[in-house]
């Protein structure tokens, strides 16, 4: 592939990746917007959210992601559930993961 | 400006430095793995500055470096990318007003500062996290990735570190806090089931979109809150 058609790919996906960030903010600030429609807009970001940590936690494209990941990821979770601190929830996921690799755990 | 970094709490603060330094190591990789696929030395730079969204630009190299169609590559990273359509709309008043604010805000939309703005409840603590969680991930993943792509390959498999287990946990910790209403909850299960049943036969990006009809099952739950509050 030559670099011209590489830095227009890169700038065409970079211009379409802004219009989609910069849609709702435009659009929002145009309209009356309900508290019930402010929930919903806020549900549906956690919604999708909620969707991509599931994604993350068992695929890798569309191939099971191995027992390690989830494994530290529902670490992460309880702890979270319980209130510990983020620096401690995020370690915690993270070396879960890691140590199982380490042990063998695909 | 300088408003956003005085309400930054020490708590906060302490929590986006952590997420940056695990920005920064997927960063170095990006930059590494990018180069090692013999793509060149300026493509990993100029996606991370102008396209700004690791999965979205793992995905483009991917597609790039297996000799793929590039506007294929572009579609693919267009899909991924478009969940910012909905989050812009959930949390487009954080990034305030007037047209500088609302461009550059824009562009320091990913699901971190989204998911760090979701979770604080004051309007003036959601623009600090929103606006610290943007200026700082961009910085730290840009450094990362010039790092990596002139470094090579000190760090390329960040799975190793646990990396991959690590960026999940941030996003379900912060949007556990909104779990705990059950209309939320209910939402979120629905839109996890919906993904991860789709992702089986669609393109990625795809499934994640799709999850927001899983807001319809906690439509009902919306309704009581809003009369509970009249």
């Amino acid at each position: 592939m030559t670099a011209a058609s590489l830095v227009v790919a890169t700038v065409v996906l970079g211009v379409g990746t802004f219009a989609f960030r910069f849609a709702g903010p435009i659009l929002r600030s145009r309209v009356e917007i309900s508290p019930r429609l402010e929930r919903l807009m806020a549900m549906a970001a956690i919604v999708l959210l909620a969707a991509l940590v599931g994604i993350a936690a068992f695929l890798d494209g569309q191939e099971f992601a191995g027992i390690a990941r989830p494994a530290g990821i529902a670490v992460g979770g309880v702890l979270a559930w319980h209130k510990k601190p983020f620096v401690v929830v995020v370690l915690a996921a993270a070396g879960t993961a890691a140590v199982l690799r380490h042990l063998g755990v695909p | 400006m300088r408003s956003i970094w005085r309400t930054l709490d020490r708590d906060l603060a302490r929590d986006i430095a952590l997420v940056c330094v695990a920005d920064t190591i997927v960063g170095v990789s990006f930059g590494a793995i990018t180069v090692s696929l013999g793509l060149p030395l300026w493509l990993p730079m100029l996606l991370s500055v102008v396209v700004f969204a690791g999965a979205a630009q793992f995905m483009f190299v991917g597609i790039v470096a297996a000799g793929g169609n590039p506007i294929a590559a572009v579609v693919a990273g267009l899909l991924v990318n478009a969940r910012h359509l909905p989050f812009g709309f959930a949390i487009g008043d954080v990034l305030g007003t007037g047209w500088v604010r609302r461009i550059v805000g824009s562009h320091l939309m990913i699901d971190e500062s989204v998911a760090f703005a979701l979770a604080q409840r004051e309007p003036q603590r959601r623009r600090a996290a929103y606006w610290a969680c943007g200026i700082t991930l961009f910085a730290c993943w840009n450094l990362g990735v010039v790092a990596g792509a002139f470094g090579g390959t000190v760090v390329t498999n960040t799975d190793a570190l646990g990396l991959d287990a690590a960026f999940p946990a941030v996003l379900l910790a912060l949007i556990l806090p909104a779990m705990r209403d059950p209309a939320t909850r209910r939402a979120a299960l629905a839109g996890v089931a919906i993904a991860l049943v789709t992702a089986a036969f669609l393109p990625t990006g795809l499934p994640v979109l799709l999850a927001l009809f899983g807001v319809l099952a906690g439509l009902r739950g919306i309704r009581t809150a809003q009369e509970a509050a009249a």
